[in-house]
């Protein structure tokens, strides 16, 4: 689950990090109101949404007149802001953040991942502030100082001290960098942080290490245990289906295709998938049912399907391993009936009660395709939904 | 022989009287696993299934010599369910947990490898040796006792791999299934390794999916390693970069992890990849020429 700006940035200030000050505002009036409470006679004004490269589409801007602050407010909340990293149709606005405008010196990159094969919490840090670390990692790999985390002992003031020395830091500012680099540690532990990223971490003209900008993406699954920052999530920022998807326990992706996937396990999911492409179709989705797949799954997930409008055929792939496939078979039978399917539907069953399974089908009033093989299946749903 | 688990390996089972615990504990036990007991804390002295219950993994261990540990317990419990069956010796925990925090396993994996334990799992199918020991959800009856070692991320992946060796008649020697978790107990390397080792395993086949670097570590120990004949798979060629799929550890980051890399690893590695899943066991038959 990812976090605004201004929220990391409230995280942020709990930790006793340096943030600048700011509020988030809905409205023109009241970004004037907060520049006039933060004070100054120059603001940055952002743009909340999640995603990067806001600076470059124009959703950051620095601004000294109420008439600037209105005439950004004006032009931003409410759209949707499309930026490099977004798809065409961009994030919603709904939220804009006004900040003190710091003078920097210097920009640096810091950020925590964790990292997969060290299984270990990772800080990076680069002189390449402002830049996406991605290229740097693959132009100038050199420039990517790290730090890994010991589980068990957690964080020490020397790792980041050494950073702070190879970044050319120097007098009061190592020790700066020392505090901040403890403090987002704490900050990754204790909120079960998935991923930090300050870009930019700046040198201010006064000398001072500061967090110019902030990016905070939390485990999911500790959720149970974070629930301050689970209040935080912004729904209009997700994909609509895969939200309504995800509160029946469906995980659910929408691709670009007119196949739609009905399938049980994510690994399955995909390969079904990668099986309809091979075969020269395209899929509309990702989706796993569960382990547990029973009507009521079975029927959402046939509505989540069908409400993308360019769905021209189903495929239903199911290996029954806890799930026995003539319950299967039930749920498919009484959500044809719910939902009111108009395109075919081709399923495939293997596994437990399969062939019990493939009778239900057959017996039933409604037009089910039962395939004889997970290949079969493909190539029928293939030419079902017009071929390519 | 087989890897990790035969006949004779006792099993115990934490979270043993919940739905899950009860469900496939029965299953194993119809299987002819050699379950001996269960843990729920607070509930030790009764009886349950026909086997003792325990509060503690301990008193389980000292009372049956146990050597194998099952895990359903939910995810907010798991870590603690991890530490307790290591702390009290036993030597392989199957943790089928779901969900469980991923700065939780970074802990659990740091104390269990310092202990010399070795973790399949968590958000896994489990393990089996056909004929002799099921540890875990599959499905049993899908299993033959044979001659081809199986490891994946993918419950229903594998049973796809399994299903397709059966019905060639080749069976299998033991089946791993390690997780789709970004942070698993065991890899693909620790698994491969067992199955150089083990001599009933004649082929190999390791289906891998989007997300992290493990296959391509595994491709460069396979060719540095491995003897035997590989058959791979990776699942998610037409997954879109930064969306996770499914499984927590399913997901294209910072343009890394796709299955373009992995199939392109592997095969560099000599290993004999197959583009459709429906394929694996033809092509594990040309390969071996059985």
């Amino acid at each position: 689950m990812n976090l605004h700006e201004y929220q990391a940035k409230q995280l942020f200030a709990e930790y006793g990090l340096p943030v600048s000050q700011g509020v988030a505002v809905d409205t023109a009036e009241e970004a004037v109101a907060a520049a006039k409470e933060i004070g100054g006679d120059k603001w940055v004004i952002k743009a909340q949404v999640h995603a990067g490269g806001r600076g470059k589409a124009g959703g950051v801007k620095l601004v000294s007149s109420d008439d600037e602050i209105r005439e950004f407010a004006d032009r931003f909340v409410g759209t949707n802001l499309v930026t490099f990293q977004t798809d065409e149709k961009g994030q919603p606005v709904s939220k804009i953040y006004v900040e003190t405008c710091t003078d920097i010196e210097r920009e640096l990159y810091l950020g925590a991942v964790i990292d997969r094969s060290t299984q270990r919490v990772t800080f990076m840090a680069s002189t390449e502030g402002g830049v996406e670390i991605e290229k740097v990692a693959e132009e100038t790999p050199e420039k990517i100082l790290r730090a890994t985390i010991d589980p068990m002992t957690g964080a020490s003031s020397y790792q980041g001290r050494d950073i702070a020395f190879q970044l050319g830091l120097k007098g009061k500012q190592v020790n700066q960098f020392a505090n901040v680099f403890m403090r987002l540690a704490r900050l990754f532990d204790e909120r079960d942080i998935a991923l930090i990223e300050i870009n930019p971490l700046v040198v201010t003209t006064d000398g001072d290490i500061h967090c110019l900008d902030a990016k905070l993406s939390i485990d999911s699954n500790a959720l149970y245990r974070q629930k301050h920052i689970g209040e935080m999530r912004d729904h209009s920022q997700e994909d609509e289906r895969e939200n309504q998807a995800s509160e029946f326990n469906l995980n659910y992706v929408a691709l670009e295709g007119n196949i739609g996937c009905m399938v049980n396990g994510a690994g399955l999911a995909m390969g079904t998938m990668d099986l309809v492409k091979l075969h020269g179709g395209q899929p509309a989705n990702f989706l796993d049912v569960g382990g547990g797949a029973n009507k009521e799954a079975v029927s959402e997930a046939f509505k989540i399907i069908l409400s993308d409008e360019g769905v021209k055929a189903v495929l239903i792939n199911i290996f029954g391993g806890i799930v026995r496939c003539d319950i299967i078979a039930e749920g498919i039978i009484g959500a044809v009936k719910d939902v009111g399917v108009s395109v075919p539907v081709v399923v495939r069953f293997e596994g437990n009660n399969a062939a019990l399974g493939v009778k239900t089908l057959a017996e039933s009033d409604v037009d089910i395709i039962a395939a004889t093989s997970l290949t079969d299946a493909v190539e029928q749903v293939v030419k079902a939904a017009g071929g390519e | 022989m087989s890897i990790l688990i035969d006949q004779s390996t006792k099993v115990i089972c934490q979270g043993f009287t919940g739905s899950q615990g009860t469900l496939h504990s029965e299953q194993s036990i119809a299987y002819g696993t050699k379950m001996v007991g269960g843990i729920t804390p607070g509930k030790g002295g009764q009886e349950h299934l026909g086997l003792p219950v325990f509060d503690t993994v301990r008193e389980a261990v000292e009372t049956t010599g146990a050597e194998a540990s099952v895990i359903y317990v939910p995810a907010p419990f798991a870590k603690d369910g991890m530490l307790e069956a290591a702390a009290a010796g036993i030597k392989l925990i199957v943790c089928i947990t779901e969900g469980v925090p991923t700065l939780d396993m970074l802990v659990v994996k740091a104390s269990l490898d310092a202990q010399g334990v070795r973790l399949i799992g968590p958000n896994c199918p489990g393990v089996i040796t056909p004929g002799e020991c099921k540890i875990g959800i599959m499905p049993g009856d899908i299993h033959l006792p044979g001659k081809v070692g199986i490891v994946s991320r993918s419950g229903t992946l594998t049973y796809e791999a399994v299903k397709q060796t059966t019905d060639l008649g080749f069976g299998q020697s033991s089946c791993v299934g390690i997780g789709g978790d970004p942070i698993p107990g065991s890899n693909f390397i620790d698994i491969l390794g067992m199955f150089e080792d083990d001599p009933q395993t004649e082929a190999i086949v390791m289906v891998g999916e989007i997300g992290g670097t493990a296959e391509e570590e595994a491709a460069e120990f396979i060719q540095s390693n491995i003897s035997k004949p590989v058959v791979g798979y990776i699942a998610g060629v037409t997954a879109p970069p930064g969306k996770r799929m499914g499984h927590a550890g399913a997901i294209i980051a910072g343009g890394k992890g796709t299955a373009e890399e992995k199939f392109a690893s592997l095969q560099a590695a000599g290993v004999s990849t197959v583009e459709s899943l429906a394929d694996i066991g033809k092509t594990l038959q040309e390969l071996t020429g059985w």
